[in-house]
């Protein structure tokens, strides 16, 4: 049986020099964004999903846990900073705060709940989960049900930088999305992150050599689920507002389609799925359910003939690890 | 009283879809090793072939319960002879995935083709009305539906579990290959399997046609209901998903009734308690 992501180079300091080079060229790219002339609304929408597809990935591309439900933690987090932004009318960073800490938390009781189970189960279990939640969020006042928490402000970040102007508001997100990039990379390259490579590839024999394993996968859970929440927040400053959306499964599908077509298992595929993924329902916006079929499309063909996603090809074919 | 009843026979209804789908989950899963996520899909497409042969056809429901069944049944047989067969030897992840996306696919379409709002489908002449029975009363379409899923459920555990062609099933989940060393056609039956737990989930289909509308949605949530039922009851057993699928649709009738705010969540959160008491489920192995 072949696992999930089914080529694993080794960590070496060559392979980490490539990535450490593609991830200098890719901060460039995404500096000279405002200059050229591209719409930075969709840039700033794209960078949040691609750091939600990243902390997703470090779930299932290196701890090998499908999560079908990380669309709670994007809700999550969003709502939290959205109330506290415009109920409690705090400043910008300690919005941000306050949603992550509520995705930590809610990471915390899942991730205790899902871990029981593997493989499949996992799967069926977050997604329940998230259900559960989109009820809880659909009745609570807080969230204002079906109409959501509108009109978000975006306010000064440490009382100086001001979100409103997009350009500002960019580059915060943009710094957002590299550090919590980095943060994913550095965990990949650790020798946390190898222990929960042996976990993926064969978990009784990590637990023969000593380790504990629920406590890594948990581990990787919460720091995957902070990190997605994290996410939730900074679009909460770009879409300036929290609705059910973020929290429906189809959000979560739509996480896992990111990853899987960037490439699973790879460190720069969500973010290059997460741009074509958004990029793609940025120009059929018009045709309705169509978007949905092409979905669905893209899903059946990506796990019948393109498993290694776009940056899991371009890594076979040079025989470098990204 | 009335109300308390009538919201426990809701909740029977509803654990008959259950039952019927988790029965085709844990059949599928058993031979394909693939969790079927279109289950949903194929349950809706079961009412609107239904809605199709009364308002195209002009057939009749009781031809559309047998009908509608073989031709979903045939639907998902050419998904699994074109599609699903590619996934031998791959994770189970990837099934999940690959039927996800054909969920998306077939609901997506429908959407397209027919919005969201529901389509009326007509209770049949025959099970029109309904009977009072001293303490309650009775719609005799509401009963039929609890009595003739259960039939079918004890039908198919009948068919796995006490015929020849079951044991060669079984053995085939077991070890493929050896049955296949026996001379019996595994990959056909595979196939057949998956026709057989489409074939069911479609037949619930029709059966919720007159009492939920025909709507492309009506099976997307619902599925990730029986997900959870499926965690709780677990996929080792039969008869485990038939009792495990009828008590949750009891029990969520019954906090219709006590504390209705939580009607939507309850099952979520029984699979929370089950899986932190154990968490191989209530009647599953060790997975």
């Amino acid at each position: 049986m072949t696992s999930i992501t089914d080529e694993t180079l080794p960590i070496t300091p060559r392979a980490v020099r490539d990535e450490m080079i593609v991830f200098v060229i890719m901060a460039a790219l995404l500096a000279i964004v405002p200059f050229t002339g591209l719409y930075p609304f969709f840039v700033m929408q794209a960078l949040c999903f691609a750091l939600l597809a990243c902390a997703f990935n470090l779930l299932i591309g290196y701890g090998g846990l499908l999560s079908f439900g990380h669309a709670m933690f994007l809700g999550t987090a969003g709502y939290c900073s959205a109330h506290a932004l415009k109920v409690w009318g705090l400043p910008p960073e300690l919005g941000i705060l306050t949603g992550i800490a509520g995705a930590f938390v809610l990471s915390i009781i899942t991730g205790y709940i899902s871990i029981r189970r593997q493989g499949i189960y996992f799967s069926m279990i977050t997604l329940a989960l998230s259900q559960l939640l989109y009820f809880v969020y659909l009745q609570t006042p807080f969230t204002h049900g079906e109409d959501g928490i509108q009109g978000i402000p975006q306010g000064r970040l440490f009382g100086f930088i001001d979100l409103s102007k997009p350009t500002t508001l960019y580059y915060v997100v943009l710094v957002g999305f590299l550090a919590g990039f980095l943060l994913i990379f550095r965990t990949i390259n650790s020798p946390f992150g190898e222990v929960l490579k042996s976990i993926r590839e064969n978990e009784q024999r990590a637990i023969s050599l000593g380790y504990k394993t629920d406590q890594y996968k948990l581990l990787a859970y919460i720091l995957s689920g902070t990190i997605a929440g994290f996410a939730g927040s900074l679009k909460v400053f770009v879409a300036q507002n929290a609705s059910l959306t973020d929290v429906h499964w189809s959000m979560s599908g739509e996480i896992v389609l990111m990853t899987l077509v960037g490439g699973l298992g790879t460190v720069f595929g969500p973010v290059v799925g997460a741009f074509v993924i958004i990029a793609m329902q940025q120009y059929l916006a018009g045709f309705g359910q169509w978007v949905t079929v092409i979905q669905g499309v893209i899903f059946v063909a990506c796990v019948l003939t393109f498993r290694r996603g776009v940056v899991g090809e371009i890594a076979h074919l040079f025989k470098r690890s990204l | 009283m009335q109300a308390l009843y009538a919201q426990l026979l809701v909740g029977l209804i509803n654990g008959s879809f259950y039952a019927l789908l988790s029965l085709g989950l844990a059949v599928i899963f058993g031979m394909l090793n693939i969790i079927n996520f279109a289950h949903g899909a194929l349950y809706m497409m079961g009412a609107f072939c239904a809605y199709f042969l009364l308002n195209i056809g002009g057939i009749n429901y009781w031809w559309a319960l047998l009908l509608a069944p073989i031709i979903v049944g045939i639907f998902g047989m050419i998904l699994e002879r074109t599609l699903l067969q590619w996934l031998t030897g791959l994770d189970h992840l990837y099934g999940l995935l690959l039927t996800f996306g054909i969920a998306l696919i077939v609901q997506g379409l429908f959407q397209n083709y027919f919005g969201s709002s529901g389509l009326p489908y007509a209770i049949p002449d025959q099970l029109r009305g309904g009977m009072n029975l001293g303490f309650m009363f009775l719609p005799i379409y509401r009963g039929w539906v609890v009595v003739f899923s259960l039939v079918i459920c004890v039908a198919t555990w009948f068919l796995i579990e006490r015929t020849r062609l079951g044991a060669y099933l079984r053995a085939a989940t077991e070890n493929p290959t050896l049955v296949r060393a026996f001379g019996i056609n595994v990959p056909r039956m595979i196939t057949l399997t998956y026709g057989l737990g489409v074939g069911l989930a479609a037949l619930a289909g029709v059966l919720s046609a007159p009492i939920n509308q025909v709507r492309p949605l009506m099976g997307a949530d619902l599925i990730i209901v029986v997900f959870a039922v499926v965690v709780i009851g677990g996929m080792g057993s039969i008869m485990g998903s038939i009792i495990t699928g009828f008590a949750l649709g009891v029990i969520e009738g019954l906090t219709k009734y006590f504390y209705p705010e939580a009607s939507n969540t309850v099952v979520f959160v029984l699979m929370v308690l089950v899986l932190l008491v154990k968490p191989t489920g209530l009647t599953g192995r060790a997975a």
